[in-house]
């Protein structure tokens, strides 16, 4: 009987930690549906980029507040998740505060995952009234209507009730030691708490707990601690539904990150080949392709397989914070055009593929498509490709690469460019202008008064 | 213009046999629109006065393909990049300078992968380089004390990291530099970029380079400086929108410098 608390932490953990990864494989399928990309090069300046970008905030802090207010979240959740590490041993084996053997270093380890909590707390609560009190105007864009807006509160709630369990918890078990150290409580389950760690913040909880019955207070650290390490287990899992994936992913996205300039587009090595065979004089344009060769590429993505890899880990890892679209110089003007719901949009898109493939055994055409069934042709053209939205992400999502595949598509695979566009490519193409004029005046300015 | 300046061909230079320091890409809008022909003049003005021996490609030039390829049109942007490398590796081009960021970014960035393979400067760039070796004088003269503000051209700020040349020069003008609140690597786009200064905007509440001229004129500028043909234009429009075209001059950094020194 005294092992049933052990089992129960055993299944409950096996049970979080297993539901996790079934979905992280769910979306690890679902990104290699993508095309595959080399990322293989810069390899040291990728390096860089996680340590001074992710593990940095270098990002972040281009805007202070909100930054250095992530950074306390931030270093809150990486540190605080040491004590998680104490609590799962104590969980799997019945022991409690098993670390405490540390002495003087567990009692600063404790002090600072208690200050950490409380900044997290305040972090979080500050967080929720810019949301919902001040309502800065990125929070409430279009596409964060529903669920988006939803999910974002829903995250400060879990990461709030998260704090106040970690020091219920504390307060409730500094008043056991103070009791058992004081002979005030002398049962034998109380004797575990055993006088370990210090406690800066639940210090002030605890006096609320005094001349408690010995039993009620061990249900309340008991409950505190339990329901501490099943929200997180729970919170862990609710991450595959919710924007907050970016916890995990933004290192690997990051890594795989943009390292080339911003101004460079890359060159699609199937038009190279074509544009290569028409210039060559010895080609022979009625040829019929040779046996067994690959039929030809699609230009540009319609839907979301046509990305690439990277592509589609920066929609996961997109957690709608809205830095790029309130950077965009065509959302400011009140265009259609947001870089956030193009990255939502394709991670949508890609959940809805994913979901497809689980019930048909492989993608069953569904006469849907990332282009006009998401994001719209008014959308993409209004891009004016200043990379504003690329520069501002704190974790390197390149929601232009989308915009321009996706163009590429419209004009190289449909022809549908505005017309204007088409007027302007045809100057280009006959007179190598973007407007009609010969090519042979091109130096004419250098003899106009 | 008034007075006659040699703008050599790199077929005449390679007539003569010879090599120039440097080329010079002068653009489609360089070429043509009758603005930056006036920023084109300017530079072509300082180069002769540093005494850099340069050449144009000339009727051998044609549009890098940079709008084709923004608007997606890979197989036109590829088909004038390839007809551009071949040309400039016919002369064997070796370091190319441009009052364009458009054409800097695309020759820099996207011909090294079709074969096309220089050192790309801006004119900003090159400017200030001459500036280093002590080839070119910057003094204030008449922009003394002028306020200006300075409009970072996406292609040359976030898209090439390149924020200080042009604002190296202006400091040498000695104006009173106001920057806008959105610049360097949060600078505004002026509109054009992406193909879009050939078609009309999509709809919405403003026009961008509206909202970009308003940001730049509530800076009080005299002169709004910048370093693009495009967003020139764009300004332009925007300062004429505003009825501030007598109280407000868009200009190119090159054509400060020139005006500076009387050329």
């Amino acid at each position: 009987m005294q092992y049933i608390p052990n089992i129960l932490f055993l299944v409950a953990l096996a049970a979080g930690i297993g539901y996790f990864t079934i979905n992280i494989r769910k979306v690890i399928r679902n990104i290699k549906l993508g095309q595959e990309v080399d990322a293989s090069d810069h390899t040291k300046e990728r390096w860089g980029n996680v340590v001074r970008i992710a593990l940095g905030q270098s990002k972040m802090v281009v805007r202070p507040v909100a930054g250095l207010l992530h950074i306390v979240v931030y270093v809150g959740f990486i540190i605080i998740n040491i004590e998680v590490l104490e609590i799962i041993i104590d969980g799997l084996f019945g022991t409690h505060r098993i670390l405490a053997f540390l002495g003087p270093v567990y009692d600063f380890l404790i002090g600072s995952f208690e200050i950490l909590a409380l900044l997290v707390l305040l972090g979080v609560i500050f967080f929720w009234t810019r949301r919902n009190i001040q309502k800065i105007r990125r929070f409430w864009a279009n596409e964060m209507k529903g669920w988006p807006k939803n999910d974002a509160n829903y995250i400060l709630y879990f990461e709030m009730v998260l704090m106040v369990l970690f020091l219920t918890m504390n307060g409730a078990d500094l008043a056991l030691q103070q009791g058992v150290a004081s002979d005030a409580y002398t049962s034998e389950a109380a004797s575990h708490y055993i006088t370990a760690g210090s406690f800066p913040v639940s210090q002030y909880i605890a006096p609320l707990f005094e001349g408690m019955a010995e039993g009620t207070l061990i249900l309340i650290e008991r409950s505190a601690w339990w329901l501490h390490i099943l929200g997180i287990l729970i919170f862990l899992n609710y991450l595959y539904f919710s924007k907050h994936l970016h916890i995990i992913l933004a290192f690997p996205n990051v890594y795989y990150g943009r390292v080339r300039p911003q101004g460079q587009f890359k060159n699609l090595d199937s038009v190279t080949n074509e544009v290569k065979l028409m210039m060559d004089p010895t080609a022979d344009p009625y040829a019929a392709p040779a046996e067994g060769a690959e039929a030809p590429a699609k230009f540009g993505a319609s839907d979301v397989m046509d990305l690439n890899r990277i592509q589609l880990l920066n929609a996961y890892t997109c957690t709608e914070c809205g830095r790029c679209t309130s950077e965009c110089p065509a959302n400011q003007t009140g265009k259609k055009l947001s870089p956030r719901k193009i990255m939502m949009d394709t991670r949508d898109r890609l959940e809805e593929v994913g979901k497809n493939i689980e019930a048909n055994g492989t993608f069953k055409e569904d006469g849907k498509q990332l282009l006009d069934d998401y994001i719209t042709r008014e959308e993409l053209w209004a891009c004016t490709t200043c990379n504003a939205c690329v520069e501002a992400c704190p974790v390197s999502i390149d929601p232009l690469s989308i915009i321009m595949d996706m163009r590429q598509y419209l004009v190289m695979e449909q022809s549908a460019a505005p017309n204007e566009l088409n007027v302007t490519m045809s100057n280009i193409e006959n007179n190598s202008a973007p407007w009609p004029f010969n090519q042979m005046d091109r130096l004419n300015w250098k003899d106009e008064g | 213009m008034s007075e006659t300046i040699t703008v050599p061909t790199m077929a005449e230079y390679m007539a003569q046999g010879k090599q120039p320091e440097v080329l010079f890409w002068v653009g489609c809008a360089g070429s043509f629109d009758d603005r930056a022909k006036k920023i084109t003049k300017a530079f072509v003005k300082l180069l002769h006065n540093a005494k850099v021996d340069f050449a144009v490609l000339g009727t051998e030039e044609g549009c890098t393909g940079d709008p084709a390829k923004r608007a997606g049109n890979e197989f036109l942007f590829q088909m004038q990049a390839m007809m551009n490398i071949e040309v400039l590796n016919g002369y064997e081009i070796k370091k190319i300078v441009t009052a364009c960021p458009h054409c800097f970014n695309t020759l820099k960035n996207e011909y090294p992968g079709l074969g096309g393979n220089y050192e790309v400067m801006h004119h900003t760039q090159f400017l200030k380089s001459l500036l280093n070796e002590g080839r070119l004088k910057v003094e204030g003269g008449k922009f003394k004390g002028k306020r200006i503000t300075f409009h970072d051209p996406c292609y040359l700020g976030r898209a090439n990291n390149e924020y200080e040349a042009p604002r190296e020069l202006l400091e040498k003008l000695e104006v009173e530099l106001n920057e806008m609140k959105r610049c360097k690597s949060r600078g505004l786009c002026c509109g054009a970029g992406g193909a879009q200064m050939f078609k009309e905007p999509e709809p919405g509440a403003k026009d961008i380079n509206i909202e970009r001229t308003e940001e730049a004129l509530g800076t009080k500028p005299d002169i709004i400086a910048a370093g693009c043909p495009f967003c020139n234009t764009m300004l332009t429009d925007g300062v004429k929108n505003a009825e501030k075209e007598d109280s407000v001059a868009v200009m190119d950094v090159a054509e400060m410098i020139a005006s500076a020194q009387d050329l």
